[in-house]
This record gives structure tokens, sequence and C-alpha cells, in this order.
């Protein structure tokens, strides 16, 4: 944002949420987008820049979507510390404009009375109008106008030439600004929510003719997608849908970067002459990046299908369908695509978690999406299970192996909730709280607004993977190798290194667990992302690269005991530094991603010392 | 808001009580369910003031379209112009009447 002039006119766009406000921003932006944290809370800003036919520079900022002006926790008083310019870093705006839905006046004309309250001047931006049209809806814009006595421009979100007017009328405020007056705002009692409901009750009475079905196409919909049978198949068809279409479709893909960084880490090596700096570059960077990278087509996939869906309406109704099952434990009803993102990717999942309004029950979301087990814990099992589950049938019908890790799974999931249920308890004192979620109508989504959000995700993930998890990388690349190996010696270099010194520095403390110092060292690297820890592994016994080989060689050094241990393990330890740093950036403090390590280490550790003692006992 | 004059008669009972179909008209939000007065949880000004705000407001015309699997629960209910979903539990602040003129035209 730094050619933009710093005082050039700010205006922020505020309405409830499923009001199509961030359509409206991107389309008005375009690619000139900017999304950062706020300080102190876990929600977003996004500004974005554009300029006006006439040539004015513009601010634009996309405010948290919400029904009033009052929030109850820092995350939600967002909206309104950033009009009254009570937020570090955003100036106060020139101008609110606030995003009506012209299908669903009554709310969003509230919230504009509130806005218009607090002395900052206002425009309405009687967003999707051609819906409106198309369900008989007919508006007297003059007269909306002239009894707000605020402008109301018509817009079309989705439409660049939908928002023309809009950018006009902006900008006629910018030439004509005068001095501002101090914002002022105070809390709404619950008499002061009736009277403004019953204005604008009687002011859409006069000026607004609807039809008695308005909204046929969503009741339809509603009558399948919300059926208590129907619905819930068609829930299950999508989610099996979605979790083919990321495990199927970003295969290829995932195998082209694989190979790509593969290669690239090869021709580094044998370009450069042997040493430091072609290590740091091939093993360190290369390899590390390549690891965390290698899951972009998943996150675009799932991100994919993600935003098409909220976008669509249907997230909602996902939530509604789940909401009995994950609301016990103290979870949102939207908690759920977010815990099943993490299926695929932790990562994905936990930035997700940005569509649960309440602070709570997110971060609740957060802390357990990794328990979820993701794809990157299946190379590690596979390799376990393969050296050390028989491949027998039970009954002559369940695949041993099959069912081991099902069970996995399992665990992963009954825990999530079991940790849910004691962060509700414990943490917040058994506060439940409510579930309240407008059930938007349906709409088409819009293509252009999908691929926007899903590229910005796609953005904020590498960005992740170029700065912090790529100093991650360095830092354990750097462990694993330095300092190298001395003169003639026979065992394989990461044995000298920081983290073998780490490593057999821990095997007394995971000797209880099973591990030996060849596991102990492996689970530094591993660090980096799960599955590289088989890599490893294979480093550790000197084996290269050959899989094959290390299931032979694990499954004659390691008892059952160790093997199952190592599973437990797997089941819960956070070893996966990426997922820590993404959950450092939503929820922009250390407290959580360090109280997720430390619970995580802990359960881990208590899992694997129960499965290695039970075992050790039984194969006695 | 003229109905909401003769409110609290024996007609009108907690939203959280009815069943999917229901048709009526909101005459108050606020009051709590005997069932639910010992629970801390079910009732707050804050939660009157966050149903009032997503459109729970005396003289609402409100009918419940979809119910939960298990337990009935959560409600999907249109709100005037809006659906919204709601838990039972959060439901029983929000006391409805059979609407009769509403009725008539299911």
């Amino acid at each position: 944002m730094s050619s933009w002039p710093s005082d050039a006119f700010r205006f922020a766009l505020v309405g409830n949420p499923n009001c199509g406000k961030t359509a409206l921003f991107n389309t008005l932006t375009g690619k000139r987008q900017k999304v950062a944290n706020y300080p102190g809370v876990t929600v977003e800003s996004k500004r974005g820049r554009l300029t006006t036919p006439s040539g004015r520079k513009m601010v634009a900022v996309d405010l948290p979507g919400t029904y009033s002006l009052r929030g109850r926790s820092p995350d939600e008083a967002v909206t309104r510390r950033a009009i009254t310019g009570e937020m570090a870093d955003e100036p106060m705006p020139d101008l609110i404009v606030c995003v009506v839905d012209a299908t669903n006046l009554r709310l969003s004309l509230r919230l504009a009375l509130e806005l218009k309250a607090t002395g900052v001047p206002v425009m309405i931006a009687l967003n999707m109008i051609d819906i409106a049209k198309a369900r008989g809806i007919t508006i007297d814009v003059e007269g909306l106008a002239r009894e707000l006595d605020l402008d109301v421009i018509p817009t079309i979100a989705v439409e660049k030439s939908g928002t023309e007017a809009l950018v006009t009328a902006i900008d006629h405020v910018a030439q004509s600004a005068h001095p501002r007056s101090t914002p002022h705002w105070h809390e709404q009692s619950a008499e002061e929510v009736r009277a403004a409901h019953q204005f604008v009750n009687e002011l859409v009475n006069r000026h607004v003719q609807t039809p008695v079905h308005s909204d046929r196409w969503t009741r339809r919909i509603d009558n399948v997608l919300l059926h208590p049978v129907w619905g819930i198949l068609v829930l299950l068809l999508v989610l099996f849908f979605i979790f083919q279409a990321v495990f199927s479709w970003s295969q290829p893909a995932m195998d082209a970067i694989k190979y790509g960084f593969d290669s690239l880490g090869d021709t580094v090596k044998t370009t450069l002459p042997e040493g430091m700096l072609s290590s740091l570059l091939a093993d360190g960077i290369i390899a590390g990046v390549g690891s965390v990278i290698v899951f972009l087509p998943q996150i675009l996939v799932l991100f994919f299908f993600i935003i098409l869906l909220e976008d669509f309406g249907y997230m909602a109704r996902a939530a509604f369908l789940m909401d009995r099952i994950i609301g016990g434990v103290g979870l949102h009803g939207r908690s759920f695509i977010p815990l099943l993102s993490s299926f695929a990717c932790a990562i994905p999942g936990i930035m997700a978690t940005r569509v649960i309004d309440n602070r709570r029950q997110r971060l609740a979301t957060i802390m357990v999406a990794p328990l979820m087990t993701c794809s990157a814990r299946i190379p590690v099992y596979t390799l376990i299970i393969g050296a050390f589950v028989p491949e027998t049938n039970i009954f002559g019908i369940i695949n041993l192996q099959g069912l081991v890790m099902f069970g996995l799974y399992a665990v992963g999931i009954v825990s999530a909730f079991l940790v849910a249920w004691v962060f509700r308890v414990f943490v917040w004192n058994g506060k439940s709280e409510p579930f309240i979620m407008e059930l938007p109508s349906y709409k088409r989504p819009s293509l252009q607004s999908v691929a926007m959000n899903v590229l910005q995700r796609a953005f904020v993930f590498l960005r992740r993977a170029g700065t912090t998890i790529l100093s991650m990388m360095v830092l354990i690349w750097f462990l694993a190798s330095v300092p190298g190996a001395p003169e003639g010696a026979t065992d394989p270099a990461i044995n000298y290194s920081f983290a073998g010194m780490i490593g057999h520095f821990l095997q007394p403390v995971l000797a209880p667990i099973g591990f030996n110092w060849q596991i102990a060292v492996a689970l530094i690297p591993g660090m980096a992302a799960r599955e590289v820890a088989v890599g490893a592994l294979a480093t550790v016994y000197a084996l290269g690269s050959d899989e094959g080989a290390l299931s032979t060689v694990i499954s004659a050094h390691w008892s059952l005991a160790t093997a199952l241990s190592l599973l437990a393990w797997y089941v819960f330890a956070p070893q996966c530094a990426s997922t820590l740093s993404v959950v450092k950036r939503e929820t922009n403090s250390w407290t959580w991603p360090v109280a997720m390590f430390v619970y995580l280490i802990g359960l881990a550790y208590a899992a694997a010392f129960l499965v290695h003692g039970v075992t050790e006992a039984f194969a006695s | 808001m003229a109905e909401s004059d003769d409110l609290r008669d024996d007609s009108s009972f907690p939203l959280g009580a009815v069943s999917k179909g229901f048709r009526g008209r909101i005459v108050e939000v606020g009051r709590l369910a005997d069932a639910d007065a010992t629970d801390p949880d079910a009732f707050s000004e804050e939660l009157e003031r966050r149903l009032l705000e997503i459109g729970f407001v005396e003289g609402a015309v409100v009918e419940i379209l979809h119910e939960g699997f298990w337990g009935r629960d959560p409600i999907a209910i249109r709100v005037d112009d809006m659906s919204v979903a709601l838990r039972r539990r959060e439901a029983n602040a929000v006391w409805v009447r059979a609407d009769a003129s509403s009725s008539v035209s299911r």
C-alpha cells in the first residue's frame, strides 16, 4: 500500500454477514488487496485500493460482517472500533458504505441506523438488487433514501457494471468531504433495539412490497437439504465427493510438485560442490519447503469447495445438520467443516475456522484440529502397519491392517471430542455459547469471487511457507546436519549432528515409551512435516530412500510394543512446525500454539506409554 | 406492535416447545420458560439482545421450517423475511402464539 497517499480517502464496508459485502469488496478493488490481522484479535483486516473514473485514489476496508455494533469479545468489537477510530493501524474511515441485502432489508436497515447514529457519514449500497427484482420485491429507493436521510445506491456486487454508480457516489462524497465530527456510540439496550426494529418495520412496510412467497427456491432446496434423513444423506455425499476430489484430483499436481522439488534438489547437489551450502540448499530449504508446498494442491481443492459451498449458502446448512453432534462438546455447528478439512491437512482446517464468529468456539476448534488424521500421517501409519500388523482377515472379511488404520482415525476423532469437552468444562467453566445462525438464501456463487478468495488463501499459505516455515526448515536442517560427521565415521552423519545429540539426550526420556535412539533422532527432522520422519528413519538406519528396505529393518529391530507406541505417539504428537506457525498467525498470539504443543506432547507421551506398557504385558 | 400489549395469556408458549409446521407470531422475547429458570446459561439480557438483533422481535411472523435429526434439535425458523437456526434452549426465550390468520394460508 506504500504507493497510496496516507491521507487517501478511506471508506469502510459494513454489513450483515451474507449481504454480499466481500463480493462487493472484491469487485471494487480487484486484486489490489492486502490481508492482515488486526493486532490482538483473531479477525483479519482486508484493505484494498481503487481509483475512481475521475482519478481519485481511495482505500476500501472490508470489516467483519455483523448484525450490530455491540460486540462482546475483542473479535466482535472490531467493526465498531474500526469505525470509531479506536483501532491501532486503522485510521477512522471518511465514509461508511453500509451494504444492505435488498432481499432481507429489515436487519440491514437496523444496522444502517446504528451506523448513522455514530455521526460518521453513511451511504447505503442496496446490494443484490437483481435478485430482489427477480423475486418480485419492489423497493421505492427514493422513498427509503428520503426517510433515512441517506444516499441509497442500488448495486449488483458480482458485476463490475453493478458497482459503477456506487463508485461515482463515493467519489462525489470524497469531493465534498468536510471536517468530520468525533464519532460517538453507545450500547443499545434491548428496548432501543426494539424501537429501531419498529421504525424499520414501518419504513419497510411503506416502501417495499414483497410477494408472499418471495424465495420459493430456498424453501424447496431446504426441504431436501435440511431434511432429517435426506439432508444428512446429501451431506455425506457432498463430503464423500470433496474427499475424493481432494485426494485424487490433487494427486497428479502433488506428484509433479514432489518431482519438481526432488529434481531441483538433485540439480543443486550435482552442480554445487559437496558441502554445507549444497546441503543447506538441497536438504534444508528445497526438501523442507517442498515437503510443505506439496500439500498446496490439496489445500487449493479443499478451499475451492469450502468457499464455493459457503458462497452458495450450503455451509450454514451443514452446520445446522451437524450442530447437535458436535455442539454437545462445546463446538459450533460451523466447526464441522474446518475439522473435516483437517483430515487433509490441519493448516487449511485452521484457516477455515474463520467462519466461526464465536471466539471461544473458534479457538476450541483450532486446538482440536491437529487431532484429525491428516494426510501427512498416512505414510508413517502405512510404514508401521505394513511392517508389524499381519495382513490377516478377521471373521474372513475385515482386513486387520485396515482395521488398525481405521482405529487410528477413530482415536483421533474421539480424542478431539474429549479435548473440546475438557476445554469447555475446565478452560471456559462450562459456559456453552448459544447457537444463533442465519440460514442465508441460496445464491449462485460468482466464480470470479470464489477464485479470488481461493487464490488469497493459497497466497497466505505460500507466504507462510516462504517465511515462518522456511526459517523452521532451515533450523531443522541445521540441527540435523551440524556438526558434520568426523573423519572415518561409520554411522550416518545425522548421529553426530545436534539432532543426533538431542535424540540421544531425549532417548532416556523416551525409553519408557519404547523409543530407541534411532526413533528419537528421526523425530527431530520429523518436526518439519510428519511424513518427513519416514525419510529421516531411513537416513538414521543408513538406508537411503528405499522404503521397502526400511520396513524390513524396523520389523527386525523394533518390538511390537515399540511400533504400536510410535503409532499412538503419531495420533497426538504435534510433529508439524507449520501447523504451530499457522496457529500463531490465526490466533495472533504465542499462547495458543504453545498450549497446543504442550497438551499434544502430553497426550502423545501418555498414549504411547499406555500402549507400550499394555502391549508388553500382553506380548510377554 | 399492538398485539404485544396483551401478552402472557394462556395461549402463548415458548418457541423451543413447538414442532415443525408451526406458524405464529412472536408475543414476547426474553422471558424464560419455567423449566429453564434454574439454568444460569439459558437466559441473559445478552441472549435477549442477540435474539432481537437477528430479528426475533415482538410481532414478527415465525414458522418452524425444519428440525434436526437428533432430538429434533436445532430448529430452522422463518422469521419474517429470513431463516435462522436456533437451538431449542435458546428458542425457549422467545414466546409465540399460533396465528389464526397465517394458519389459514397454510
